[in-house]
């Protein structure tokens, strides 16, 4: 019985777009240079994958051969993923934590406690508060609807839910102000309802829903594809309501992947600067997030700001991805 | 309860899984739906349940139609092969998960888990979950389940397969006790004509969604309707013969049967305990090419002059097997033939 929870902590890693699946199966790190996000769905793949017998023996038994049997080549290829992902993972990082002291601490508390860098943060917390909610709700809707209904469309509705993936949110942002914005398709409406959508906050929310879509689907729906439509028929057979059976069956089965999904949203809904930018316009203290404040404040040369900033956003996505990995462990042993 | 599945067809996109399906269930019966996978069994049992919609036909539960009720509202206990425990809940919650649905109170539900529980044996695993359990003991949580809300009738869907051999006899016996102790009309599908002889009161054969043959165990191998019953039930030799004044001709043999052959070829079916082997060095009509010694009995692989392999089963201690080794000639006489049209 253990496959299906191998898979899905596959199925998990894979639908993690910020975790590209590397087969380097033969190398590992040293516990300190590890960087979490790659590794460990690399790790968790080496145990799970049994047909590949091969790989996954030099990996349990990489104690050995890591002490006899280190050829110039391997250490070579070794020292080259370790250089490229310090590179471009951990090297920047810690450049914006040393230019963040080097600029002084308190000059960067004091931009970071300006009205519009508070504005800033609390409207990109409402827009992750807001699209936690409407994600996990509709998010668990559209899964439910694709994985155990049949009907014409439904895999294209299925490729649909993956194009803000697949499409620049700049583009997303133009599209929605030529149906939304100014002159645009639906301003006559939006107009007599005295409605503002472009450059307001309205604007900023639909950006973000848009951008954050298929994380929450994705998960939910991988985790009800893996847990199959028998517990649910049962349900049924015993007498229970679709509600009952939605709540004591599905719910309690489905909420690792609802929560590993609604971590997603919540990361990308923090670091969406794109589609905001487009359609909001960013104006200081009406529709600018932490990331468009990062920018505007680059622009006008206030690094303290900016640093600040970018520094908060990173501890909280770190925080975020931590969380994501617990899921995604513990999805894997539950 | 009787079941009365009636004319049933049902399709998947152009594959006819069931095409006019018809039989009955009488109340209190153990019946098996026995044939090859993809033939349609689980198709009728989940058309019964509810959880698929035919395109034609009726099924009735205790005399009511029931064609247009949710699976909730037929009261049919469902077993899944793979179980289908509520993986989150424990054993006790999985068995009350009915009774609270259908809004019992507190106190019967407690006492009806206990009880069910003692009736499938387990005592004491009510806080469990289901992946802290063996495959046998899933099974047992998943019938106590289905059992817990008094269900009309009782279906199972290859409710073995999944276990191993030692565990699936135990179970097997087990179930015959249980259906006799609570009575419920049960209908179990299986491609294992052992278990659904070894089970069953009667015997549905289906195959390419259509029902071959219904009857007892003894009915259906002593008098197949079909070829295809008559292969599929039991091992048995097929072979080429034309009809003859006695009944068919088959190479050096003349054989016997119930019934008059006719056409111009038949396919004469013969089991493999229908038919004697001795050994006749001067007038045999077959040579031995093999023997196998199974258990408790013994295969014998001939190969009849003119037409080809043939094979005998014989208790290990027969008198027939004297004298038989491969490379010796043998007489050959055939008690029970059927013939099929070829």
């Amino acid at each position: 019985m253990s496959s299906p929870r191998l898979q899905r902590t596959r199925q998990a890693s894979h639908s993690l777009r910020t975790a590209p699946a590397f087969n380097v199966a033969p190398l590992r790190f040293p516990p300190a240079a590890r960087p979490v996000v790659l590794v460990a769905p690399i790790d968790e793949r080496l145990r799970s994958t049994r047909e590949m017998s091969s790989i996954s023996h030099v990996g349990s038994a990489h104690a050995t051969l890591a002490e006899h049997r280190w050829s110039a080549g391997r250490l070579a290829i070794m020292a080259l993923v370790v250089l490229y992902l310090a590179t471009i993972l951990v090297v920047p990082l810690i450049a914006l934590a040393v230019e963040t002291v080097r600029t002084g601490i308190p000059a960067v508390a004091e931009a970071l406690r300006t009205p519009e860098a508070v504005f800033a943060i609390v409207q990109t917390l409402w827009l992750t508060l807001i699209a936690v909610v409407v994600n996990c709700i509709l998010g668990v809707a559209i899964a439910l609807v694709l994985v155990r209904q049949r009907f014409p469309g439904r895999q294209l509705l299925d490729a649909l839910i993956d194009l803000s993936l697949a499409v620049s949110p700049v583009m997303i942002g133009l599209s929605f102000l030529l149906v939304l914005g100014r002159d645009g398709w639906f301003w006559p409406v939006l107009d007599a309802l005295g409605i503002r959508v472009a450059f307001a906050f309205p604007g900023l929310v639909i950006a973000t829903l848009f951008v954050t879509l298929p994380y929450t689907v994705r998960e939910v729906a991988n985790v009800l594809t893996e847990v199959g439509e028998d517990e649910e028929q049962v349900a049924a057979t015993l007498g229970a309501s679709a509600w009952r059976t939605f709540w004591k069956v599905t719910l309690p089965n489905i909420r690792r992947g609802l929560l590993l999904g609604v971590t997603l949203t919540a990361a990308r809904s923090l670091g969406e600067f794109g589609a905001v930018l487009v359609l909001g316009g960013s104006i200081a203290r009406k529709t600018e997030t932490a990331t468009t404040y990062i920018y505007g404040a680059l622009e006008e040369r206030q690094n303290a700001g900016a640093y600040g900033m970018a520094l908060l956003l990173g501890v909280v996505s770190m925080l975020l991805l931590i969380a994501i990995e617990r899921f995604k462990s513990r999805s894997s042993d539950a | 309860m009787n079941v009365s599945v009636s004319h049933v067809t049902k399709r998947f996109g152009a594959y006819q899984a069931l095409a006019d399906v018809s039989f009955e269930v009488e109340s209190g019966e153990l019946v098996a739906l026995l044939g090859p996978s993809g033939g349609g069994k689980s198709t009728i049992l989940r058309i019964i349940a509810g959880l698929e919609r035919p395109e034609g036909g009726s099924i009735a539960l205790g005399g009511e139609v029931v064609d247009d009720q949710h699976p909730r509202e037929r009261r049919v206990g469902f077993v899944f092969q793979h179980y289908a425990l509520f993986r989150h809940m424990t054993v006790a919650d999985n068995v009350a998960f009915g009774l609270e649905a259908q809004k019992a109170p507190k106190s019967e539900v407690e006492g009806r888990v206990n009880e069910l529980l003692r009736l499938v044996g387990l005592q004491g695993m009510e806080r469990r979950f289901p992946s802290q359990l063996s495959g046998g003991q899933r099974q047992r949580v998943a019938l106590a389940r289905a059992l817990a809300p008094h269900p009309k009738i009782l279906l199972l869907d290859e409710p073995f397969a999944a276990l191993d051999a030692k565990v699936r006899g135990d179970l097997r016996r087990w179930l015959r006790e249980l259906h006799e102790e609570t009575g419920v009309t049960s209908l179990f599908v299986t491609h294992d004509q052992e278990e659904a002889f070894a089970l069953a009161d009667r015997v549905v054969v289906v195959n390419k969604g259509r029902i071959d043959q219904v009857g007892t165990p003894l009915e259906i191998m002593d008098d197949p309707a079909s070829e295809f019953v008559a292969r599929f039930v039991g091992e048995a030799n097929v072979l080429a013969g034309t009809p003859s004044e006695a009944g068919a001709r088959v190479g050096p043999l003349d054989i016997a049967l119930d019934h008059a052959a006719s056409g111009n070829t038949v396919h004469v079916v013969v089991r493999a305990y229908d038919l004697k082997f001795w050994r006749d060095d001067a007038h045999g009509v077959a040579t031995v090419r093999r023997v196998h010694p199974l258990g408790d009995r013994v295969k014998v692989e001939a190969a009849l002059d003119g037409v080809g392999p043939l094979f005998a089963q014989f208790p290990r201690r027969s008198s027939l097997l004297h004298g038989i080794e491969p490379g010796c000639r043998i007489a050959v006489q055939i008690t029970k033939a059927r013939a099929y049209p070829a």
